[in-house]
């Protein structure tokens, strides 16, 4: 790629985001935290994901999903499967009535494992499973509902209604899906122990890679064309529809999109929280997931891993002291960022911090820098009160 | 309804449209020649803006034919129908707030209308070419990078023309394209419509007879989803059922 197609990709003020992101995850937070708080920090960023999934769905292309738990729950139920049968092997499970299947499964009086369980012995099939079974998943509502035409609230209400299905349906199969508990005792990956402080690192490193890789993606998209024809569908639907485009076709994708993301963060999740359970796939997650992005900003792709971790943290500081009162601290933040900053951190970001760090880089440099022509589409904030 | 294959770019055939048996659009019929400008008038619900969403899918035939250079319009969709070559302006200016205007016309260059097109879309010089000279065309070539909704009322009326002419359709359908427009820039607009109805064919839907006269080679007068009378400006304004329901005396 040339360097005119780079700069327009990366445009300096992202730039400067990546790296600062970078540093703060890769060199502050590892080397400052102990294994347990970066463990914590590790697991807040697999909403990272979602939350950036949701930036393209919601932000940019104007579809609140109120279900993206389901996705999560699908790529962190996939990778638990895959580690639950390795840590169900024959001589692990030996005192089993039918030896070799899951612990659950034995007490649901199971005597084999059940078919849509057989390929996930194989970590290839697993790590695809992760991302192309969520995808289709989301492919099929995506159809189903766009190509209706079904949009908005109605929309939102049937994503919350998948996954309270979603949710019902793991608690009820309890003998395929380890029921209300979820699938727990994760110990190995090829025979390395998953629980000890260096695999936490690992799966830490790993998860911020990750991360960056989707965020790479999502910045691609949204520097192309269609990220703009997503800006221009949440405004004026029909104008692009009759500008000769399939409006629907561009919505499945970028649900299909948003719903990878998530399953990428859910089987983060579940390699460093070690289990996999029905709490993380409903309606009560799905919603603080919407929460994470919009404290966030729901136009950032950067904000939308601050909000993360900020509310995540948040949650845990409170919840240590407060628990009862935590979800209505929840409700009262929702509420106050989208009354008081409809853009998030990253709002409050661009308004009062990034004309000061442009004049800093401004005098460091000694030129002067245009980089107005290049910011991303913005929701009405200049001067904008909503 | 089986017509047969015409020389006409738009032959609307025996068109209705009923919204639970109230029939906005009535057994219409009309033809559209290669290059004409078709204004149609006539008062409030005649069915005037029904006929446009009819033509290019937004609204469902009930009965009758669409046929756009013989290709049957009325079973298509409205994406197709816009590749196949209708270009369609809203009543009210229909543009992205949130985009600059280069982007807004570069949005609707009709190039890489597909998922992975518009991911793999690059500005190259055609479309920087195209983009400025509509620019140039819409009087908005000093306000590229001016956000859409920074524009005034007449400049978003032009933006969404220009949107259109980027396009290049074979027949265009404008919804009242100066309304709320100041003097001066009905003027502008009725220059800018002579330059590009050029090699296309249009059809206006106007209310301002003065502004009709200039412009049309043709006007039909539409009255409860059936035409009233059709012909050149001179002969219709003398009509006496014309008179009666929409020009009044």
């Amino acid at each position: 790629m040339s360097y005119a197609g780079l700069r327009s990709l990366l445009p300096k003020n992202d730039l400067i985001n990546f790296a600062v992101l970078a540093l703060i995850l890769v060199v502050v937070l590892p080397l400052s935290l102990d294994i347990f708080r970066l463990n914590l920090v590790g697991k807040y960023l697999t909403y990272a994901f979602v939350a950036l999934g949701l930036v393209l769905c919601w932000g940019y292309g104007g579809i609140l999903s109120l279900g993206q738990g389901v996705f999560f729950g699908l790529g962190g139920y996939a990778m638990a499967m895959f580690l639950k049968l390795e840590a169900s092997s024959p001589e692990n499970t030996a005192i089993q009535s039918t030896p070799g299947i899951p612990d659950f499964m034995d007490w649901n009086q199971l005597t084999e494992l059940p078919w849509f369980w057989q390929p996930f012995h194989s970590l290839t099939f697993t790590v695809i499973a992760i991302i192309v079974i969520p995808s289709i998943f989301a492919y099929i509502i995506g159809v189903a509902m766009f190509k209706r035409r079904v949009g908005g609230v109605y929309f939102a209400i049937i994503t919350q209604a998948v996954a309270a299905i979603l949710t019902i349906l793991i608690i009820g199969q309890q003998g395929y899906t380890g029921g209300v508990n979820g699938i727990t005792d994760l110990r190995t990956l090829f025979g390395w122990d998953i629980r000890t402080n260096e695999a936490k690192y690992v799966f830490y490193f790993l998860c911020v890679f990750m991360l960056f890789l989707c965020l790479g993606v999502a910045q691609f998209v949204r520097k192309s064309k269609l990220g703009r024809l997503l800006v221009a569908m949440r405004e004026m639907e029909d104008r692009v529809r009759f500008s000769g485009y399939d409006v629907a076709n561009f919505k499945i994708f970028v649900f299909c999109l948003g719903s990878a993301f998530a399953a990428i963060g859910g089987a983060m999740f579940t390699l460093q929280v070690g289990f996999m359970s029905p709490t993380f796939v409903g309606i009560v997650p799905s919603i603080e997931m919407v929460i994470f992005c919009a404290v966030g900003g729901r136009l950032s792709i950067f904000g939308a891993v601050y909000g993360a971790l900020v509310v995540n943290w948040a949650k845990t500081t409170f919840s240590e002291s407060f628990p009862e009162l935590w979800l209505f601290a929840m409700g009262a933040l929702f509420i106050g960022v989208v009354m008081a900053f409809p853009n998030g951190l990253a709002g409050l970001y661009t308004k009062y911090c990034e004309p000061k760090v442009n004049q800093l880089i401004a005098r460091f440099t000694g030129k002067s820098n245009d980089t107005s022509a290049e910011l991303a589409p913005q929701m009405k904030t200049e001067g904008g009160n909503p | 309804m089986n017509s047969s294959n015409t020389d006409f770019v738009l032959a609307v055939e025996g068109l209705t449209v009923s919204f639970d048996g109230f029939k906005a659009v009535n057994d219409l019929s009309f033809y559209v020649d290669k290059n004409e400008i078709r204004v149609i008038v006539g008062p409030n619900g005649a069915g005037k803006t029904t006929v446009l969403d009819l033509v290019c899918g937004r609204t469902k035939a009930t009965e009758g034919s669409i046929k756009f250079r013989n290709k049957e319009l009325t079973k298509m969709k409205e994406h197709q129908i816009v590749r196949a070559g209708v270009g369609r302006k809203f009543q009210t200016p229909s543009i992205y707030g949130d985009l600059t205007v280069f982007e807004n016309l570069e949005i609707s260059f009709p190039r890489g209308r597909s998922v992975l097109g518009a991911l793999a879309f690059k500005r190259d010089a055609e479309v920087l070419q195209r983009v400025n000279e509509v620019a140039g065309m819409i009087f908005l070539d000093e306000r590229l990078h001016t956000r859409g909704d920074l524009l005034s009322h007449g400049q978003k009326q032009w933006l969404e023309i220009g949107m259109l002419l980027i396009q290049d359709p074979e027949l265009l359908m404008l919804d009242e394209p100066v309304a709320g427009m100041s003097v001066s820039e009905r003027r502008k607009t009725a220059e800018l419509l002579r330059t590009i109805t050029k090699d296309r064919s249009v059809i206006v839907i106007e209310h301002d007879m003065q502004f009709v006269a200039e412009i049309a080679d043709k006007v039909t007068v539409l009255h409860q989803g059936k035409i009233l009378a059709e012909g050149s400006a001179e002969h219709v304004k003398q009509d006496p059922k014309v008179i009666e329901v929409y020009l009044g005396h």
